[in-house]
């Protein structure tokens, strides 16, 4: 089976963080930013799984018993358990903006500056 | 009797703390018992202690109280050092301060019993730093001492202090004796460093190894110290007028013990200043200038104590000559017979005051002699032992000044020569002003003028008779051999150093002609003055042409106030109006006014948009990660 270089790994990473990175800084709406955001973490969970893989199949190669590398892959689900529930309270701040508001546009949202 | 030294200085401190926080509430009885008891106790302590150190074959006492600075290799004790020198300076300063003290009691009568509670704390204060100064082992408790004495000096100058020319005069004491003290520390610092202790001990047996630049810095610096102390050339201003201070503190600081301190600093360390010839010649010329200098000023002043004054400063400048050239013994010799005749002097030129009612001025006095017996018998025993009359106590120390002067140089000699005489004319121009012709005051004072009490008269007789008696101590080889006991009884600590080559070698009988043609022109002089001030009608018109230089004091105060005190004042107000306001003030207000105005500015940063803090943090990052991957540090 042909190995994917862990180059290309790197750069859909950081085309999906810069994609995310974009989204946020230009972006009004909230639920937007809040999917740039999961895109963010995604591209990091990306790039964990695929340096991880990458470790392991070195140690691999050489000790067929190793668990070397695979730690990484149990980051990704503290990661994705952690962005579930920020989604959840992140969800619910934008409903109760919204019906206080009516907009979720977050240029509306700078109250505590004045 | 080392057991007991400590309490001769401890006395007068704890009558200094009883009459100082008790003043409020003792009664005048109780502060007189407690001043003048510490001393004559002090006294009874120092003269056992002296018979001691007197008795064949003593040797010098170290008595070693407590570690006073020890840090390293450094280590200062606080310790006593009784030798024949100190022993001898204990019994003048107890004996003398003792005989002041009785005098104040009755001089000070007019005072509040807190004021006066007051005084006497001051003066067992100084008592106990003089005390201080001369036991000390090592120059470091010398310096405490030397602190003391100079405070208390300023305190008691300013002792009436609602008088604000009397605050002025214990301020020029003050800042005049610093200077000198500052070059007195050097000196200590400097042979710490270069002899690695500051006990005597160590110091002295260690001179000999230190190089003679070195030596000459140190002693020059200690002499700076001792021109500040002892009133010479040309820090000699402020002692004219502390004055101000009340007559028996003029008599027992400024004439018999504080200013002598300067001497006695010399005469200690004599082993480095015998190694050190150029600072022996500098203490000899700037002693014999001030000699000159101050009895010139003295011709021409009508302030009874101010005479008195100028004549100290003269006669300190005499015995630093004698320092100077060598004579160590002739000058603690002239310092113990002066502090007689100068402090009888003192003590009658008060008891003179307090009879006239604080008049001070002599052109308003004459004619005393009938009105106060007494005064006028002492003053003319004081008169006649400054004026070096034999068998007067001055007549003897004045002498061997005179003849190791010639030894060293014929030039001094001549000097010193001239300077005694004119201290025999002024001196007796005083007398004759005060005690002789008719009463030139207002009937009011004449009608009011009486003797003082005996615990006044009574300082002057015991003093008259020890300026009578108390030269014979040093009698010449010329009279008799071996008869010098102060010689021999202070060979042990202060040995003169006769030059290797006098200038001029006397004979005995040349000695004794040369003494005689001095004592001529000595009564010359006297004869002299009472042909001139001894008759009815004084003439008081103002000085003019060069007396007026003299009685203007040769314009030295009016040269400082130019040269020094102006251009200080000048300084401290431009430091002030422009350093300190514009930039200090400057500087500390632009730190704040700089901080408000770039938090205004920071301020703006904080729009709100969350997506403008996003940026910055991206950048942020981005700037990270550059330095971190590409900066190759």
């Amino acid at each position: 089976m042909p190995v994917i270089p862990i180059n290309y790994y790197i750069f859909l990473s950081l085309a999906l963080f810069t994609i995310g990175i974009v989204g946020v800084l230009t972006r009004r709406n909230a639920i937007i930013i809040f999917m740039c955001i999961e895109l963010m973490l995604n591209a990091v969970n990306v790039l964990l799984v695929a340096f991880s893989k990458m470790h392991h199949v070195a140690a691999f190669a050489t000790d067929r018993a190793t668990t070397a590398g695979t730690e990484a892959q149990l980051f990704v689900f503290f990661i994705m358990v952690v962005a579930a529930a920020e989604v959840t309270v992140g969800l619910a701040i934008i409903v109760m903006l919204y019906r206080n508001i009516h907009s979720v546009d977050i240029n509306f949202l700078n109250r505590l500056k004045h | 009797m080392s057991k007991y030294v400590f309490l001769i200085p401890l006395l007068p401190l704890v009558g200094f703390m009883i009459n100082g926080l008790g003043r409020n509430f003792l009664s005048r009885m109780l502060v007189n018992i407690v001043g003048c008891g510490v001393l004559i106790a002090s006294f009874v302590v120092s003269l056992l202690v002296f018979r001691e150190v007197a008795a064949p074959g003593a040797t010098p006492m170290v008595i070693r109280y407590f570690d006073f600075i020890k840090a390293g290799g450094l280590d200062i004790q606080a310790s006593f050092l009784v030798d024949q020198l100190s022993a001898l300076f204990l019994l003048v300063i107890t004996g003398i301060g003792s005989l002041i003290h009785v005098y104040s009691t009755a001089y000070m009568h007019e005072e509040t019993t807190a004021h006066y509670a007051r005084y006497f704390a001051y003066l067992n204060l100084f008592v106990f730093s003089m005390l201080l100064l001369v036991l000390g082992s090592n120059f470091v408790v010398m310096f405490i001492g030397w602190e003391g004495v100079g405070l208390c000096s300023y305190l008691l100058i300013g002792y009436w202090f609602e008088n604000k020319s009397y605050n002025n005069a214990a301020k020029k004491a003050f800042v005049m004796n610093r200077i000198g003290d500052l070059g007195f520390l050097l000196a200590i610092f400097w042979m710490l460093s270069q002899f690695g202790s500051i006990a005597y001990a160590d110091v002295f047996s260690k001179a000999s190894t230190a190089p003679t630049t070195v030596l000459t810095g140190i002693t020059i610096l200690l002499f700076v110290g001792a021109m500040g102390k002892s009133a010479q050339i040309p820090l000699y201003t402020w002692l004219p007028d502390a004055m101000a201070g009340p007559t028996p503190v003029s008599a027992l600081i400024h004439a018999a013990t504080m200013v002598t301190a300067g001497i006695y600093m010399i005469a200690r360390s004599n082993v480095l200043f015998t190694l050190a010839p150029i600072s022996q010649n500098l203490v000899a010329i700037i002693g014999i200038s001030t000699a000159l200098l101050a009895a010139t000023i003295a011709l021409k002043q009508n302030d009874i104590k101010k005479v008195l004054a100028y004549s100290t400063v003269s006669q300190l400048g005499l015995m630093f000559l004698a320092l100077g050239v060598g004579a160590y013994t002739a000058g603690v010799f002239h310092v113990m017979t002066h502090a007689f005749f100068k402090a009888l002097l003192f003590l009658g030129a008060g008891s003179v005051i307090h009879a006239m009612h604080h008049e001070q001025d002599i052109m308003k006095m004459g004619g005393l002699r009938k009105k106060l017996p007494i005064t006028h018998i002492t003053f003319l025993i004081g008169c006649l032992a400054i004026a070096g009359i034999p068998p007067f106590a001055g007549f003897f120390s004045k002498d061997e000044i005179l003849t190791a002067a010639l030894e060293k140089h014929p030039v001094y000699y001549v000097l010193a020569l001239a300077t005694s005489l004119m201290t025999a004319f002024y001196m007796f121009r005083l007398y004759f002003l005060t005690f002789s012709g008719k009463f030139r005051g207002s009937h009011e004072q004449e009608h009011h003028l009486h003797e003082s009490p005996v615990p006044m008269t009574l300082p002057l007789i015991v003093l008259a008779i020890l300026s009578v008696v108390g030269g014979w101590i040093g009698i010449p080889a010329v009279f008799a051999e071996n008869a010098h006991l102060l010689s021999n009884f202070l060979s042990p600590v202060v040995a003169s150093v006769r030059p290797a080559h006098p200038a001029i070698h006397l004979t005995h009988s040349s000695e004794l002609a040369l003494m005689g043609g001095v004592l001529v022109l000595i009564l010359v002089m006297i004869v002299l003055a009472s042909k001139k001030f001894a008759k009815e009608n004084i003439d008081t018109a103002e000085p003019s042409g060069f007396s007026a230089v003299l009685s203007n004091k040769w314009y030295v105060d009016e040269i400082y106030e130019a040269i020094v005190v102006r251009p200080i004042n000048w300084i401290s107000s431009f430091l002030s109006r422009v350093v300190d306001n514009k930039l200090i003030d400057g500087l500390v207000n632009g730190v704040g006014k700089g901080v408000q105005f770039s938090a205004r500015q920071f301020r703006l940063l904080q729009s709100g948009q969350v997506g403008s803090y996003i940026l910055i943090m991206m950048i942020a990052i981005i700037l990270f990660f550059i330095f971190q991957l590409f900066w190759k540090l």
